[in-house]
């Protein structure tokens, strides 16, 4: 027997997601992509314990255009949910959760994330040099 | 008094069975990651841009190894069980969910195994 049409409650199409809220799910999302970005660390590990000529290939991938996104898109995902957790952790002490603040700190973890991301690309760029 | 029948005592039903040492580890393993991160992240940052031996040299210092390792053990078992929380959050039915939680655990345990024996190869 088919499933009768019946009405939905309104749902994302309809209503504006809060920051906060945005900020949530991203908190998952990135979580979710930093356990898949493990087997990134994994492979570029394994490939320093397997001799100099497995790493020099490693490295000439991450190395490459294509790597050098996917590892900034690594960096920014591991530096929010580092921040969002932060904050997170706040939450569970019970600091932060009126409206007003958690608006305010939403926009600090943003910020902190880029800002921290930048932080590490350009130490990381200066110790190459 | 307890309010659960002996059988959903021993299937562990009713409450999140072992729901609160879950919540307590999350957070646990959140705290420790913070610095460990922090330290990881700068020093695995200019590793690639060393040649070999200057890599395993730097590698096998404790001041680098150690941190990495823990970063290594402790952000698996992180991901791990925040992953659970998401596969149990998705996944409906109760077979594929169990299905799916096992290859999750199985692939983390060897990711975290198998990254932490390649640097004690090269640190050691």
């Amino acid at each position: 027997m088919d499933a009768l049409q019946r009405p939905t409650s309104p749902h994302l199409q309809i209503y504006k997601l809060p920051l906060t809220a945005l900020l949530s799910i991203t908190h998952r999302g990135t979580g979710v992509a930093l356990a898949a970005g493990g087997l990134l660390l994994c492979y570029w590990l394994v490939a320093l314990a397997s001799g100099p000529d497995a790493f020099a290939t490693a490295n000439a991938l991450f190395g490459s255009w294509p790597g050098r996104v996917v590892l900034f898109a690594c960096s920014f995902g591991l530096c929010f949910h580092l921040c969002n957790g932060v904050r997170h952790l706040f939450w569970d002490l019970g600091i932060g959760f009126e409206l007003k603040t958690s608006e305010k700190t939403s926009w600090w973890v943003l910020w902190g994330s880029a800002g921290l991301t930048v932080l590490i690309w350009v130490v990381a760029a200066a110790m190459r040099s | 008094m307890q309010y659960r029948s002996p059988l959903a005592n021993v299937r562990g039903l009713g409450s999140a069975k072992s729901g609160t040492h879950h919540w307590w580890m999350q957070r646990l393993t959140a705290l420790a990651l913070i610095p460990l991160t922090l330290w990881v992240i700068f020093v695995l940052a200019e590793l690639p841009a060393l040649e070999y031996t200057q890599a395993v040299i730097m590698i096998g210092s404790p001041w680098v190894a150690i941190p990495i390792l823990l970063f290594l053990s402790v952000g698996f078992y992180h991901g791990a069980i925040g992953l659970q929380v998401v596969i149990e959050d998705y996944v409906a039915d109760e077979a594929q969910r169990l299905v799916v939680l096992l290859l999750m655990y199985a692939v983390m345990t060897v990711q975290g195994v198998v990254s932490v024996f390649s640097l004690l190869k090269v640190a050691l």
